[in-house]
């Protein structure tokens, strides 16, 4: 009778296996394999020739050259991860303010929803792409083109940083809300998973919960931050680690890493950069995920 | 007398209550109506500029009076941007190449999602965590070596044992696409495993049970009990995983950049409507001819509608299905 058991057991292992073999081959060849060549182009230099490649350790050249020679990269990679640093918590209070939005009864409830997840069909570096092209192609000038996009939406911000310093709040501050503001555009196109995510986490709420805390005299407000909040913040977590990572495609290093091995061909220094920036992104996740696993509520 | 005179305080007390909470509430309508049509002004706006400037005519660019809806209608960019596109051979061809690597990502996924959400094997716990890990790296970092892997495709070395060549070259064909979702480890897979593990761990394990004491076996169940009830995740994994594909710029280019798939013709459509643009209008004067900036931007303007237009149909005709299977799906759980 044990030994039956047993093999059941076994049996069962085995075909579990069975149903992952095919994740598990990709993982293998696909994954882990490119993942450890990876780190040893970081540290050799690498030539293509037609049959394969040739690696000439170099020990920590490349890394040295990312970080210290090259002119471009030091800027490039502070500039897209601040600026991620930045987007999360605008995304996120976006997402979660949008989603409460429409998880209210109102008239045009479902074509408001349709349009609001536009962006998550829309968002498309392929577009965007061609959408600089164009633009560029219209004045003739890339330069002219960034400084458009800086300027196309910054029509009253003076008045905007006067008001919010009149009335005593800190200038760091006012800047982020400034910033908010001019960004609009891109925070509400790259919100549209996070919207979803959060949408349906409040459709999970029991809304006896909220006729509970009607009848003790809570406000609407109060019953946002005790019940709506908590109840949704294991979803903030999911929607921080969502953003960061849809970061990825279509940054500005992500690009550059892109060109160093396509364009000009240095394949090893390309390797060296794109393990800087995985590093400082998991340094990041770790960081934000310790922080917000203390403070989320598990139910 | 005194005690109607206490009712009828107590009466407007009341109504006055109910009027201030009336006018709260509407003024309340009032706001979140005003927010809901700005925010998606703000989406749509791009995509009603589109609209526009794919029907509008050369001449009514130089308008200034004119706003949106233009003056003189025409089919003329459309047909143009299809020309320089060359459309439905172009679309035809990403459609197919979408859809074959959707399936192939939902079944691997599927059954990945499956194999962990219900069986326990030695390392199996390890195993989910490395599907996480699979989501969070950069797939920058695998780039070069994935690329110099499909340049000469090769598992294990067994080819170059049994032809002695040094393996085939995969780059522009689909294969590498193909290979990678069938495996499971294509465009954000790792998500969609996740997505399908949580939900399988949600159903109720007496199915599969009741399913084992009637005679089915591990497979037989999976096809014929799981599946079937697990429309609401492959629903939400199926269009994620169409709608990224059909984006997405970095894995063609990095594989396929010279195959005609739809994100590659658009994201250098702006080089292509230029060289082409005067020799379509029927200029003479050979290559010294440029073509109009701004009738070049409108074609770009008009391709980029032709490339999302399928997606928007789709999107218009499962929209629906969208937000009830994303909550059904267990992400949430």
């Amino acid at each position: 009778m044990n030994g039956y058991k047993l093999a059941l057991r076994h049996k069962r292992s085995l075909l579990g296996l069975a149903f992952i073999i095919p994740w598990l081959l990709g993982f293998v060849f696909m994954f882990a394999t490119p993942l450890i060549q990876s780190i040893r182009f970081s540290f050799s230099k690498l030539t293509v020739n037609p049959s394969g490649f040739i690696l000439e350790p170099v020990g920590w050249a490349n890394f040295k050259e990312a970080l210290f020679v090259d002119a471009t990269f030091n800027r490039i990679l502070t500039q897209s991860v601040s600026e991620m640093v930045l987007n999360v918590p605008m995304i996120l209070f976006f997402s979660l303010f949008s989603a409460t939005l429409l998880n209210q009864k109102f008239r045009g409830r479902v074509l408001a929803r349709a349009i609001f997840f536009l962006p998550v069909i829309l968002a498309s570096n392929a577009i965007s792409a061609a959408e600089t092209a164009g633009l560029i192609n219209l004045v003739g000038d890339s330069t002219v083109v960034n400084e458009m996009g800086e300027t196309a939406s910054t029509y009253n911000i003076m008045s905007m940083v006067m008001i919010l310093s009149d009335i005593g709040m800190p200038l760091s501050f006012v800047d982020y809300i400034v910033q908010a503001i001019t960004r609009i555009y891109d925070i509400i196109t790259s919100s549209g998973v996070q919207i979803l995510i959060f949408l349906a986490a409040l459709q999970s709420v029991p809304g006896a919960m909220y006729e509970v805390a009607k009848m003790e005299g809570a406000t609407a407000y109060e019953s946002f931050w005790k019940i709506t909040f908590p109840l949704v913040s294991p979803l903030i977590l999911t929607n921080v680690i969502y953003t960061i990572i849809d970061s990825f495609t279509g940054s500005a290093v992500t690009d550059m890493i892109f060109s160093t091995a396509f364009t000009t061909q240095n394949f090893g220094l390309s390797a060296a950069m794109s393990w800087i920036y995985t590093i400082i992104i998991s340094v990041i996740l770790v960081i934000i995920g310790v922080l917000l696993s203390r403070r989320v509520h598990y139910n | 007398m005194e005690a109607s005179q206490a009712v009828r305080t107590e009466d407007n007390k009341y109504r006055l209550l109910k009027i201030k909470n009336k006018t709260i509430d509407t003024l309340y309508a009032i706001f979140r109506y005003a927010l809901v049509i700005g925010i998606s002004f703000i989406i749509i706006y791009p995509l009603l500029m589109k609209f526009s400037v794919a029907f509008k005519d050369k001449i009514d660019i130089y308008n200034p009076t004119i706003y949106m809806v233009p003056v003189n209608f025409t089919l003329d960019n459309m047909k143009m941007a299809m020309e320089i596109l060359n459309y439905f051979p172009l679309l035809g061809n990403t459609l197919v190449f979408v859809i074959v690597t959707t399936l192939l990502t939902t079944a691997s996924c599927a059954l990945a999602g499956y194999g962990f959400a219900r069986f326990s094997f030695p390392g199996s716990n390890l195993l989910f965590a490395l599907v996480i890990l699979t989501i969070l790296v950069p797939t920058s970092t695998l780039m070069v070596p994935m690329y110099l892997h499909f340049r000469s495709f090769d598992i294990l070395g067994v080819l170059h044992l049994f032809t002695g060549k040094q393996g085939v070259n995969l780059l522009n064909t689909y294969w590498p696409s193909i290979i990678t979702s069938a495996t499971a480890i294509g465009l954000k897979a790792g998500l969609f495993i996740y997505i399908f593990r949580q939900f399988f761990k949600g159903m109720p394990k007496e199915i599969e049970e009741a399913a084992l004491i009637d005679g089915a076996g591990g497979v037989k169940t999976f096809l014929k009990i799981m599946l079937p009830n697990a429309v609401p995740p492959i629903i939400t994994v199926v269009l994620f995983c169409f709608v990224w594909q059909y984006n997405d710029t970095f894995f063609t280019s990095l594989f396929m950049s010279e195959s005609a798939l739809m994100p590659i013709k658009i994201s250098t459509l702006s080089a292509q409507a230029n060289a082409l643009i005067p020799g379509l209008m029927g200029a003479i004067g050979g290559a010294n001819v440029k073509a109009d900036p701004n009738h070049v931007a409108m074609i770009i303007d008009t391709g980029i509608l032709l490339a999302i237009i399928p997606l928007i149909i789709l999107y218009l005709v499962v929209q629906r299905y969208f937000v009830e299977s994303v909550e059904r799906s267990g992400i949430i759980g």
